[in-house]
């Protein structure tokens, strides 16, 4: 049972992290990033299944974090596109060395 | 304060300790204050001065020195003519400090010869056998190399302080008037101070650092000295050559010092002088250090071939000359070699390599001293060529007698030099007068100077008949002791059976008493020379400018009144054995006997049982010299023709062999043409060009800055910006580092 759990949550990550490689759109990389958080808390869940509440506990604060970053996340984007009016990363390379 | 702690060779207390011997510290410590004072107040009174790049242009439009104001009280003379009179060439504001400095300047030596003379009481009373040594701190304790900072006073450094703070002290009183009005006035007495210092070290260190510290130190100060008046390019690079030349006779002393140090592991005297015997008498060992230790000499006391820098020297002020060039500094090759004498005496193929070298730069010397125009470089030269007869006289084991020499040469040497100065200080005010730029040093523009100058006119014609060997002078005593020290040991003695060079050693030194006598009569010749061109004959400096020349102030003729009667005198000092009924007057080997405790036993080795001259030969070599010398200054007189002599812009040049002795054998100009010139293009094709701009500039500098902006660009390549790259690395990273786990 927990195999299979496991197995769901690392593909929901590996997922997520493509996603984050092969996108430009700084909107659906965020939305990779949060997947693969999710997939986190998936496997926190699946764990607390069989050894213990501890993983709950993990899960509430990854959630208040996620739920933290993803404003303050979302208010870079936002400011982002007002400058560049665009959120393609391939042109957002100011820190170029 | 200084840690005190008489350290003697025996274990029971030295007859000197608790006398007044225990101040000995405070004998270089005293000039060494003199220079602090002196160098605080040039540098607190410093205004428009030779130091100063933006002095204004030299003052000989003739605006009138109504500013300057007149140190030496009651001499109303001096106001007027002598401001004028001065041997500096630049601007002419007295110093701030000036009253000061004469005090302080000259009284610290004055104080220091007054220790000196109760010390040497001190020792009189004593008559200690071995030297009295003070070690004042650990130096270099180095695993085996044990170098104390100490002092060793015995009778041959005894005399050398004597000599160095007594002529040194009336120097300095010379000075006062010399210098009057020159700006560097208290750096120069600063200069001099820290030279006495130097050089009273240098006789006093008792082991070869410390004297080493003094041997440099004095090569410092007289570098400063010689280029005193740097504005003049000419008298900078003088005291750089002198440096530079003196530079390749230390490296000889720190070899010799080095392969002391490697062979006995001691460097003190006394160390030295008890395991000398170790490097076994006449080995190849001992000839070598004593070789190397002798190149040292050749440079600090200027004999061939390493004499070059002497007669430049002379660009100097002339009581520089004469403290520095003359009575002191130089004498210190003959000091060392004295009392390393125990090395020497070792080493007969050194001993007589030293008297060769010395014989040949006595003659050389005097052969360049007859052709010379400059008054200062006629005395340059004598004083080369006195300084080869102290060389065959240490040379030639005759220790006491070298010495000896080294005494009354500094006398004379001093009072001709000081007498030049007077000399020069009226013929400057002679050509002030008319701001003529005729030189006040050619002996061809002066001439008749008798009239003028009658007390500088015999006090100098008694030093030149002292340097030339009339008795009853000083001169005559130690060159003839010398002469014949060379002549007693040619058979006999362990330098006679020694070989050199394939020369059986008695014919060698019969070829060194042969040169010495050619010698002899060579500085008659030249020293009356430059006496009538000087003082006799018709005056050929200018009709109006006669009218400005002048006897020097009591504050220069003092001193040379007193060493005048040192050189009448100085010959009692050490009085014959054999002219007992000739100078039936004072005590016989008063020196030979004070000397006797340091040198005795080196000179009782080399003479090694000769035989004694018998007195009949002795008396008739005494009576050659005489004679040789009364008829080199015959010679001259009967010769030279003064009245007939042109002015120095009139003179035609020289021709023939005539012409090679007045440009001084090419000499310069050669080692222009083989060291310098190579060194030179070397230097600027391949040390300048390859190795500094293309190895160090370009590869060490360049490249190792060009190699940091190649790893910075490279870094800089890897920021691109994209946070997808950035991603793709930190995911990349992950893995490997997750993969390096697993597989571990």
């Amino acid at each position: 049972m927990l195999a299979e759990s496991l197995a769901l949550t690392a593909a929901l990550f590996i997922i997520g992290v493509i996603g984050v490689l092969i996108h430009r759109n700084a909107i659906i990389i965020f939305m990779c990033v949060e997947l693969m958080l999710t997939a986190v808390n998936l496997t926190f869940v699946a764990f607390s299944r069989f050894y213990g509440p501890a993983g709950q506990v993990f899960v509430v604060f990854v959630m208040t974090v996620s739920a933290a970053e993803a404003a303050v996340g979302l208010a870079i984007i936002i400011s982002i596109f007002r400058h560049r009016q665009t959120v393609d990363l391939k042109n957002i390379n100011l820190l170029k060395g | 304060m200084l840690l005190q702690s008489a350290v003697s060779a025996a274990s029971q207390l030295h007859p000197l300790s608790g006398t007044i011997a225990e101040w000995v510290w405070l004998l270089p410590i005293l000039p060494l204050a003199g220079f602090v004072i002196n160098g605080l107040l040039s540098l607190a009174g410093a205004h428009f001065g030779p130091s100063d790049p933006n002095t204004p242009a030299h003052d000989d439009a003739g605006h009138p020195h109504a500013d300057r104001v007149v140190f030496v009280q009651g001499d109303p003379q001096i106001t007027h003519v002598e401001a004028d009179a001065e041997d500096d060439h630049h601007g002419v504001k007295r110093h701030r400090w000036a009253g000061a400095v004469s005090v302080v300047g000259p009284g610290v030596l004055i104080l220091s010869f007054l220790l000196a003379l109760g010390i040497w009481q001190a020792m009189v009373a004593a008559n200690p056998t071995t030297p009295f040594l003070q070690t004042y701190f650990s130096w270099m304790p180095v695993g085996d190399l044990q170098i104390n900072t100490a002092f060793q006073l015995d009778q041959l450094s005894m005399v050398m302080i004597l000599v160095i703070t007594g002529v040194g002290a009336l120097i300095h009183v010379f000075s006062i008037g010399y210098m009057r009005d020159d700006p560097g006035y208290p750096r120069f007495f600063s200069y001099l101070n820290l030279f006495v210092f130097f050089m009273l070290v240098l006789v006093l260190g008792a082991n070869y650092p410390v004297l080493f510290v003094g041997w440099e130190g004095v090569g410092l100060c007289s570098y400063l000295l010689i280029g005193f008046w740097f504005n003049d390019k000419a008298n900078a690079d003088a005291g750089k050559k002198a440096f530079i030349v003196n530079r390749v006779g230390d490296f000889g002393l720190l070899v010799a010092m080095f392969m002391l140090f490697a062979n006995i592991g001691v460097l003190d005297f006394v160390g030295v002088s008890a395991k000398a015997v170790d490097l076994g008498a006449g080995s190849a060992l001992v000839t070598t250090i004593c070789l190397f230790m002798f190149l040292g000499c050749t440079g600090k006391s200027a004999q061939i071939p390493l004499y070059i820098w002497l007669p430049d020297a002379m660009a100097g002020p002339t009581p520089v000359s004469a403290l520095i060039h003359a009575a002191t500094m130089v004498t210190a090759g003959v000091y060392l070699i004295a009392r390393s004498s125990f090395l020497f005496s070792l080493s007969p193929v050194a001993s007589l390599t030293v008297a060769v070298v010395g014989a040949v730069t006595a003659i050389f010397a005097a052969t360049i001293g007859l052709k010379q125009w400059d008054i200062k470089k006629v005395l340059a030269y004598s004083t080369i060529s006195q300084l080869g007869y102290m060389f065959i006289g240490v040379g030639v084991g005759a220790y006491v007698s070298g010495m000896f020499h080294l005494v009354t040469h500094a006398f004379f040497k001093a009072l001709l030099f000081l007498g030049s100065g007077s000399v020069i200080h009226a013929m400057h005010a002679a050509y002030h007068r008319t701001h003529s730029a005729e030189d006040a040093q050619d002996m061809r523009n002066m001439g008749g100077l008798k009239r003028y100058l009658p007390v500088t006119c015999v006090l100098m014609w008694i030093a030149t008949l002292a340097i030339s060997g009339i008795p009853p002078f000083s001169g005559f005593f130690s060159k003839d002791e010398i002469l014949g020290s060379v002549f007693a040991r040619a058979q006999g003695s362990t330098l006679a059976s020694a070989s050199w060079l394939g020369v059986p050693g008695s014919t060698l030194l019969y070829i060194v008493y042969g040169i010495g006598l050619a010698a002899a009569f060579l500085t008659a010749v030249y020293m009356t020379r430059m006496m009538l061109y000087t003082f006799h004959g018709p005056t050929r400096t200018g009709t109006e400018e006669e009218q400005a020349l002048h006897e020097a102030p009591w504050i220069m003729t003092g001193p040379l009144v007193i060493l005048a009667i040192l050189t009448i005198a100085g010959g009692w000092l050490n009085l014959p054995e054999v002219l007992t009924d000739l100078v039936p007057l004072g005590p016989r080997e008063v020196l030979a006997h004070w000397l006797d405790p340091v040198v005795g036993g080196s000179t009782t080795r080399i003479i090694a049982g000769a035989p004694a001259v018998p007195t009949s030969t002795e008396e008739a070599l005494i009576a050659t010299a005489v004679v040789i010398a009364v008829v080199g200054i015959l010679f001259a007189i009967l010769r030279l023709k003064p009245a007939n002599l042109p002015r120095a812009r009139d003179a035609v040049p020289e021709h023939g062999f005539e012409g090679v002795v007045a440009h001084k054998y090419y000499v310069d100009e050669g080692i222009d043409r083989v060291i310098v010139e190579p060194t030179y293009k070397v230097s600027r094709t391949f040390f300048w060009r390859i190795v500094d701009n293309g190895l160090i500039d370009g590869l060490l500098v360049n490249g190792s800055a060009a190699l940091a902006r190649a790893f910075g660009w490279m870094g800089s390549r890897l920021q691109t910006g994209n946070v997808g790259i950035y991603a793709w690395v930190l995911v990349v990273g992950v893995l490997a580092m997750l993969g390096a786990l697993t597989l571990r």
